[in-house]
């Protein structure tokens, strides 16, 4: 277990002379645990995952609670836990809850629901970074975790209501067999369902001894018996053969899911609504681009900053109440303030749509109408989500 | 053929005899300025400028224009008769928006990227001195006697209060998220301040830099969310307000005595900064996404036309040609 304490080397110095308002001097430790999870063997090695993932987020997230809590008085510290693989996730996180009640958690749903089900962790505010099961929503949800990840079904429902608006409305999908693969399937299937969309065929990709070309060859036929279609979704979690399925489609086809047209919590090409600024603080920071992971640990820091900011508090309980009440609001660069849901804890927010090169569109889109807010066009509604953990 | 030479000669003869007030704007996404007569309501000139231009502001004398160049690093001084730059000032990284001094003679300039402030002398081309404020500075704005400049914090939310004898900060206090513009009104004596994700203008007594008002908007089937005020100009004596809205494509009229919104305007996508002509009856707004400008009649609150300009206007500044 590593674990390493980011220090505020100068804002001791900064604070005196500018907190003129007369407020008590807050200290605020948050505990940044990341479970290291090997990736499964990929096809490509392109794109390879960088071992700073999340925690560049943190640090950004940290630096702006730092700048912000120097006018106030408020202090913010980071430690970081990084939890090897087989490593003892459950030790780590009461180590952590022996020094602070805020944890980001960037970890698997397994490890998310042993950390929240400490006795330890149950007066303490949690905030799931890395895990997009949508049963965590659902009846599988804590009353002390907070989701600044968006589910797969917000994901998945972003990418319908793109293909609804594009009169794309016939849908074919190919899987890998590893279960987040499934889990990202069956979730795509259900949000084409919701949205009144034909969901046609639907196969598994596994690569088997049936297969001893290279997969671009493959791709060909295993496309061919699909039928007809307007767009290919690929699930793929683990990043292996999506890359291989564009331009490769028997029928001339556009791909989405895991490839092509992608639904994401953040990318390098989303600039608008002030985002170019954060992009270029966390270049600055990390020397490279921010990816989904990086933007939900730094959500999760900047809402605790924003909710100590507002509230002058540091404790799980006034900071869990003020995040869950109407006064709360994350300016995420993502064009609208984020909130979070009162019944499952997610982080509202939009998700955009990207290719590579460009942001393509942004969900919720426009004519997608809810009564409390377009937001909660995305993913589980209140009458659907099932998570009673909230409830009182 | 010396006919088409003559007929150019007096036609460019006449477009600068025929003078008519001008409205400047700034294109964030074409490095443009586009120059619009007043007269014509038509784009007349179009002058280059260093990457992102976004503030824009002429010294009081109206004989140099001052560009932001946010990705180019300076703030550029133009002469607004050639279009020339006649040379970059230093800025601190990133200027994305400014205030001169009464004085004429200082740049208060908000560092987007770099959390600070950075003070310019334009006589001597001299930084005087950086202050440390919030994350994303951007909205500034100095009192009519010149005593207090203020900057605000995209990122950490607060109007910093700065005491313009010692150059350091005096308060910081806290707004609604995501703050954009502010304006001294009513002689000095109240500061407005935007907040774009708040969706609120926060009001300032200046004596105490405490709030004494909060001013909401809300449009009819448009969801709160989206109504984002961004850029506001008074109105002659201060007795109205005219608010962008941002991605609600609408501006609010704020009554400046009751704090009450009395109504609202639909002009193009995403209205962002504004400006008036001379007598103030005539408005005109800078809208990013459809990259035009409308001009609003004042008395009537009635969207006159839109103009054409560049790739997402940003800022605007009015200037009179005699």
């Amino acid at each position: 277990m590593l674990r390493t304490r980011l220090a505020c080397a100068f804002c001791g110095m900064l604070a005196v002379g500018l907190a003129t308002d007369v407020m008590a001097q807050i200290e605020v430790d948050i505990q940044y645990i990341k479970q290291e999870v090997a990736p499964p063997p990929t096809l490509s090695n392109l794109d390879p995952i960088p071992d700073d993932l999340g925690l560049r987020g943190a640090e950004l997230g940290l630096e702006e609670n730092i700048t912000t809590g120097r006018f106030l008085g408020q202090t913010y510290t980071l430690t970081v836990t990084d939890v090897p693989e087989g490593g003892d996730f459950a030790a780590s996180v009461r180590a952590a809850l022996a020094s602070s009640d805020l944890l980001v958690i960037d970890a698997p749903m397994a490890q998310l629901l042993q950390a929240a089900d400490l006795p330890e962790a149950a007066d303490a505010l949690l905030f799931n970074a890395g895990a997009a099961d949508v049963a965590l929503r659902a009846d599988q949800c804590r009353a002390q975790v907070l989701h600044t990840v968006p589910s797969y079904a917000m994901k998945a429902d972003a990418l319908m209501q793109f293909f609804v608006a594009r009169r794309w409305d016939e849908i074919a999908l190919i899987a890998g067999d590893r279960s987040e693969d499934v889990a990202w399937a069956d979730t795509l299937e259900h949000s084409a369902r919701k949205f009144g969309l034909k969901f046609g065929a639907r196969k598994t990709w596994a690569f088997d001894a049936d297969m001893r070309r290279n997969a671009s060859q493959e791709v060909p036929l295993f496309t061919q018996d699909l039928g007809d279609y307007d767009v290919l979704l690929v699930a793929d979690a683990a990043d292996d053969f999506a890359r291989y399925i564009s331009y490769n489609t028997w029928r001339p086809r556009p791909v989405a899911g895991s490839e092509g047209l992608r639904p994401v919590t953040w990318h390098r090409v989303v600039e608008a609504w002030g985002a170019a600024q954060l992009q270029s603080r966390f270049e600055d920071l990390a020397g490279r681009p921010m990816l989904d992971r990086d933007y939900a640990v730094w959500a999760a820091m900047r809402a605790i900053g924003e909710a100590v900011t507002r509230t002058g508090a540091a404790d799980a309980q006034t900071l869990r109440s003020y995040m869950l009440s109407d006064a709360f609001e994350l300016a995420g660069f993502k064009g609208r303030p984020l909130t979070f849901r009162t019944w499952n804890g997610q982080l509202r927010q939009p998700i955009p749509l990207v290719h590579e090169r460009a942001l393509v569109a942004q969900a919720p889109l426009e004519g997608f109408l809810h009564q409390r807010t377009e937001l909660d066009t995305l993913g589980l509604d209140q009458p659907e989500s099932g998570c009673t953990a909230y409830e009182n | 053929m010396k006919l088409p030479i003559l007929a150019t000669l007096s036609a460019a003869l006449l477009s600068t005899t025929a003078l008519a007030d001008e409205i400047w704007v700034t294109n964030e996404k074409d490095d443009t300025i586009s120059v619009i007569d007043i007269e014509t309501l038509e784009v007349v000139r179009t002058f280059e400028t260093g990457e992102r231009p976004r503030g824009i502001t002429f010294s009081k004398d109206y004989s140099v224009v001052y560009i932001c160049a946010s990705d180019s690093d300076a703030v550029q001084v133009m002469d607004p008769e050639t279009g020339k730059i006649l040379y970059d000032l230093p800025s601190g990284e990133d200027p994305e928006q400014f205030v001169l001094h009464p004085d004429n003679r200082h740049l208060y300039i908000a560092n987007e990227d770099d959390a600070i402030t950075t003070v310019v002398d334009t006589e001597t081309r001299t930084v005087v001195a950086q202050i440390d404020v919030g994350i994303e500075p951007e909205g500034m704005a100095v009192s009519p006697d010149g005593k207090i400049a203020i900057t605000t914090s995209e990122t950490t939310n607060m109007a910093h209060w700065i005491d313009t004898e010692t150059q350091t900060l005096f308060a910081n206090t806290l707004v609604d998220s995501r703050p954009r513009h502010a304006e001294f009104v009513k002689e000095g004596t109240e500061l407005w301040v935007s907040a774009e994700i708040g969706g609120t203008i926060s009001i300032f007594d200046v004596a105490t830099q405490t709030e004494k008002a909060k001013i909401d908007f809300e449009i009819d089937n448009i969801h709160p969310d989206r109504v984002q005020p961004v850029g506001f100009e008074f109105t002659n004596g201060d007795t109205h307000a005219f608010v962008a809205l941002g991605p609600s494509n609408h501006i609010a009229v704020v009554n400046a005595e009751t704090y009450e919104v009395e109504e609202y305007i639909l002009v193009g996508r995403r209205v962002w900064h504004m400006d008036f002509n001379r007598d103030r009856s005539q408005l005109f707004t800078t809208n990013g996404v459809s990259g035009d400008v409308t001009v609003v009649d004042v008395a009537s609150r009635k969207a006159l036309k839109s103009i054409k300009v560049g790739r997402f206007p940003w800022g605007a500044a009015f200037r009179p040609t005699e």
